[in-house]
């Protein structure tokens, strides 16, 4: 691994930052100005362009979250930067489905009346944030780094293992017995606005691996930083000490 | 595995009997919740008697924290968790052990919270065996996955405010299914709590498989 001189970037994050930065900027432009606002929906319907673009990022970066505490905990591939990779991805799911909860309760607010509304998703999207507000936190407890690093990738597949149940346990709440409470109004996509979803999909992405990319390089540093820190104050010591390393 | 699981489930349960704590403090607690639900909802409307399920299982929920909390705050003092890690037992049973423990624990709380509900709450517990099947099953679920989480926050400085981030949201599906498979029996249409006793099924299977093959693990590293 060759350790960037100044910052965290080098030519391939600089190019691919350009590129989400780009596919982002086309998004707004194309989003807010270019397409029109909905029959039904009115301006409200641009929101759509970066809301299941934020979804599918968060679901993106819990998988990888997951598929890398796995590789941690596999023996074979045991590795800590795999660590690394799973709490800077665990930290950027939290972000995106946090964005993800407060645009669509401002999309709620608009369109249903109400910032939030006990629907299926919504409440599903909810404890996926506690979930891994959770997980964050764990992370944060001081520990030695193995420790830290083995006790956050189970806790990581644990979180996973209960999304598909927290998932099924609150669809069946809110159709098992009262059909559907909200019947989300599907304004029929396509042309130019599904183009638009697509492109925010991208650019989200884009934007979640290079910060990714950048958030792992940092952490990277972080304990770098530790370990020199740790090897300058033993040589200040014996330096005061009078003994020669 | 089972007779080291029952080694530890017998150690943890006499102590529970002879500090009674779990009778003098958590069970006082959880009727407490009861009494508080009556405050924060009119109890004149019906409000209480319509969302006896519910209450009941949040009761059961915010006790099950206490219980998980005290059972590793057993092992806390003097070096006890060294001291089963040393002892040779296998820590599968040492999984198993210390959930039934809990288990067994919340199960008592729960008659104390059926007797609690049909009492203040003027409940009428009909289907009375699907209200024992839902019991049984969530417990082994809530159990399992407290035990889990109980292992990863046990001596952890933050461990009290930290467990209950951890477990909640885990054991939220437990809440769903546990008030939904009750409101089923309680209005005498158990055939609509079938789906959700085996959401609960599912759930106690996940988080005991999970507990067996994870609890070495973190029981040696944290």
């Amino acid at each position: 691994m060759t350790t960037p001189r100044a910052g965290t970037s080098n030519r391939a994050t600089r190019i691919l930052g350009a590129a989400a930065l780009s596919t982002l900027a086309a998004t707004v432009v194309l989003g807010l100005f270019v397409t029109k606002p909905d029959e039904v929906q009115g301006e409200s319907v641009r929101l759509i362009y970066i809301h299941p673009g934020g979804a599918w990022t968060a679901y993106l970066a819990f998988g990888v979250t997951a598929l890398a505490s796995a590789l941690y905990l596999w023996p074979r591939t045991r590795s800590r930067l795999w660590d690394l990779i799973a709490g800077a991805s665990a930290e950027l799911g939290v972000l995106f489905i946090a964005l993800t909860l407060v645009l669509g309760s401002i999309w709620g607010r608009a369109t249903w009346g109400v910032w939030w509304t006990w629907d299926a998703r919504l409440t599903t999207t909810a404890l996926l944030l506690a979930l891994y507000l959770g997980y964050l936190a764990l992370r944060r407890v001081p520990a030695s780094v193995e420790v830290r690093s083995k006790r956050s990738a189970v806790a990581a597949l644990i979180a996973a293992v209960d999304i598909p149940i927290v998932h099924m346990s609150v669809e069946w709440w809110r159709t098992l017995h009262q059909g559907r409470t909200v019947l989300r109004p599907h304004p029929q996509i396509h042309g130019l606005q599904l183009q638009t979803l697509l492109l925010g999909v991208v650019a989200m992405t884009l934007v979640y691996a290079w910060l990714l990319i950048h958030r792992f390089r940092v952490e990277l540093l972080e304990e770098k930083l530790d370990d020199i820190g740790l090897e300058h104050a033993i040589a200040e010591r014996r330096a005061e000490a009078g003994v020669r390393s | 595995m089972f007779r080291d699981a029952a080694l530890v489930a017998g150690k943890d349960l006499r102590i529970e009997l002879r500090s009674r704590v779990a009778t003098n403090q958590v069970a006082p607690f959880a009727v407490l919740v009861l009494l508080l639900f009556a405050f924060a909802l009119d109890p004149d409307r019906g409000v209480l008697n319509r969302a006896t399920p519910g209450l009941f299982w949040v009761a059961v929920l915010f006790s099950s924290l206490l219980a998980v909390q005290r059972s590793f705050g057993l092992e806390a003092a003097d070096g006890g968790r060294d001291t089963l890690r040393l002892s040779g037992l296998d820590a599968a049973g040492i999984f198993v052990g210390k959930a039934t423990a809990v288990a067994l624990q919340l199960l008592a709380l729960q008659v104390v919270l059926g007797v609690g509900v049909v009492v203040l709450y003027d409940a009428h517990l009909t289907g009375p065996a699907q209200l024992v099947a839902t019991c049984l099953l969530a417990t082994i679920g809530l159990a399992a996955a407290g035990t889990v989480y109980g292992v990863v926050a046990a001596g952890l400085r933050v461990r009290e405010t930290l467990l209950p981030l951890l477990v909640l949201p885990v054991v939220a599906p437990v809440l769903l299914a546990g008030t939904k498979a009750w409101e089923a029996a309680l209005a005498g249409a158990p055939a609509d709590g079938w789906p959700w006793l085996r959401l609960l099924a599912v759930f106690a299977v996940v988080y005991v498989t999970v507990g067996v093959a994870a609890f070495g693990l973190l029981l040696e590293e944290t």
